[in-house]
């Protein structure tokens, strides 16, 4: 079975293509990269919009196959930014009824755990999703990703962006693989912040804040960046240990653009060390948005007879992990 | 340790600490040590774990002079992060909720209620209301345990959040009968509270809900305003 996935949820026009053994076909993606500030919704879907043919046509021909071929179209219809699900959503539409292909729903954060678990072998994992978007502490439980935990207020993505970019030192966010935020930490000395943990959830507008405050009253950069980061960090590493505890898992998978932070990788390593866990990462390349885990993801779906009628498939900027049925 | 007491068995370890059995004093009594968190930096992980005994074992006694049924302290040592406290005979509501009847789960539950209830009342939120912190007696009395994030509230938010937590739980964890346990709780937690003040946390609670991620009442409610 083959199935094309369209990803464009954010900042990545991506197209994926993959077989059930499974096997990864093609992988192609334009990324949106703003030149100042974060990402401009309607601008993203204007790139998305003269970039996508290309996408579509370096994925067709890298996995060597006509889209004929293909068994279904997957594409992510949410959560996300509105303007760019559209041209997603647009593209997956079309290919349907054109080629007569069923088309498959597919939500975001369910395939960022998905390709985490099938390109790590993770098998009932505590799921921490991180990302720009979304901070999110989640197990499957009777047929759904439950929320165990989550942040109150902005993502821990969102928080480093928006740090980095106040303290003048991104955009680029990422370069070779290193936040922004990360990179500057380098050498930092630990000055009081406010740790937030409000039973299972974290929150981090109010240490976006006080850090700001503490860096314009004098304190040095490098000392501002290492305290925030740290503090952010090892909050979201004390919720996931005790989602481990009430939940009583014995594995820990990473998905999202923020488990590829090589730092907050080794802080989850330490816990799972003395809590005699299993932690998986999902590697960098995949654990940001990409076509290949809204492909896998729509495969599952489609072997489960998930499909939806193209006039149906209406975006949803808010489709929470926890409305969608899991049936593998 | 210098003082007259010891530790027969370790019985819990938690997220944030290791929970031991012993005597104390010739009471029966638990040992809570918070352990060093090597993923945090020294200087933080002290200041966490020093507040967090602190407030503790203050908030504690002050419940307690409330008449709210958690463990008495017997003793503290806020720099190696220690509290030594009365031991509770009983279960958690976590592991005991698939055995209990429906009737045994809603008079715990409704117990849970009014306990919190009480707390809110004090002024005090509890923090981490999971239903492994919630302890059935043998005499079937409810006792809210752990409360090494409870703070004293400065608003109404604080209580909610609460609120908002059990909920939470009851989805991830009691998902098949979440609906019947709050229902439950909420009877309890009215009684003592009152309606009006029970109303409002209720209305806090939907906007702290609504301020999550992709909650799909917002997106409903921004159409119609």
């Amino acid at each position: 079975m083959l199935v094309l996935g369209i990803e464009s949820t954010a900042h990545t026009f991506g197209v994926g293509i993959v077989s059930d053994e499974p096997r990864i076909l093609a992988d192609a993606r334009y990324n949106y990269v703003p030149k100042v500030g974060g990402i401009h919704p309607r601008e993203a879907a204007e790139s998305f919009i003269s970039n996508a043919p290309r996408v579509l046509s370096e994925a067709l021909r890298s996995a060597g196959i006509s889209i004929e071929s293909v068994d279904a179209v997957a594409v992510a219809l949410g959560p996300g930014l509105g303007p760019c699900l559209r041209i997603g959503a647009t593209v997956a539409r079309v290919l349907a009824v054109y080629y007569s292909k069923p088309l498959v729903p597919v939500n975001h954060a369910v395939a960022h755990i998905e390709i985490g678990k099938m390109l790590t072998g993770a098998r009932d994992p505590l799921v921490v999703y991180i990302s720009g978007g979304n901070t999110v502490i989640a197990a499957l439980y009777g047929g759904r990703y439950r929320v165990f935990g989550e942040t109150l207020d902005i993502a821990l993505g969102n928080f480093m962006d928006t740090l980095a970019r106040e303290l003048g030192i991104a955009p680029p966010y990422v370069v070779e693989g290193v936040h922004a935020l990360d990179r500057c930490a380098e050498g930092g000395r630990y000055i009081e912040m406010p740790y937030v943990v409000k039973g299972q959830d974290t929150s981090y507008s109010g240490l976006l804040t006080a850090a700001l405050r503490v860096y314009r009253s004098g304190a040095r950069l490098e000392d501002v960046c290492f305290s925030a980061r740290e503090v952010a960090y090892s909050s979201l590493v004390e919720v996931a240990e005790r989602g481990l505890s009430q939940l009583g898992k014995r594995e820990i998978l990473l998905v999202g653009g923020v488990a590829a932070s090589r730092y907050l990788v080794e802080k989850f390593e330490v816990m799972a060390r003395y809590r005699e866990v299993e932690l998986y990462v999902t590697p960098p390349k995949y654990a940001v948005d990409n076509g290949v885990m809204i492909a896998w993801t729509g495969l599952l779906l489609y072997k489960h007879g998930v499909t939806v009628e193209p006039e149906r498939a209406y975006v949803r900027q808010r489709w929470r992990l926890d409305s969608v049925d899991v049936y593998w | 340790m210098t003082c007259t007491g010891r530790v027969l068995r370790v019985i819990y370890l938690g997220a944030e600490a290791l929970v031991a059995e012993g005597e104390f004093l010739g009471y029966e009594a638990v040992f809570k040590l918070r352990l060093r968190k090597p993923y945090r930096v020294p200087e933080l992980d002290r200041e966490i774990i020093r507040r967090r005994t602190l407030t503790e074992a203050r908030l504690l006694l002050a419940l307690r002079e409330l008449g709210v049924r958690v463990p008495a302290v017997l003793y503290v040592d806020p720099v190696e992060g220690l509290i030594v406290m009365e031991k509770v005979r009983g279960r958690t509501i976590l592991s005991a909720a698939s055995s209990l009847s429906r009737d045994e789960l809603c008079s715990a539950m409704s117990k849970v209620g009014v306990e919190l209830a009480k707390m809110h009342k004090g002024g005090v939120a509890h923090g981490d209301v999971t239903t492994a912190n919630m302890v059935l007696t043998d005499s079937s009395d409810v006792y809210l345990v752990d409360l090494g994030l409870a703070k004293h509230a400065e608003d109404l938010e604080d209580l909610a959040v609460d609120v908002h937590l059990l909920i939470r739980v009851l989805e991830s964890s009691h998902y098949a009968v979440k609906d019947e346990m709050f229902k439950c709780f909420l009877g309890g937690y009215r009684e003592v509270l009152g309606e009006d003040l029970t109303r409002a946390i209720l209305e806090k609670v939907r906007e702290i809900r609504l301020r999550g991620r992709y909650v799909e009442e917002r997106r409903l409610r921004s159409r119609t305003t």
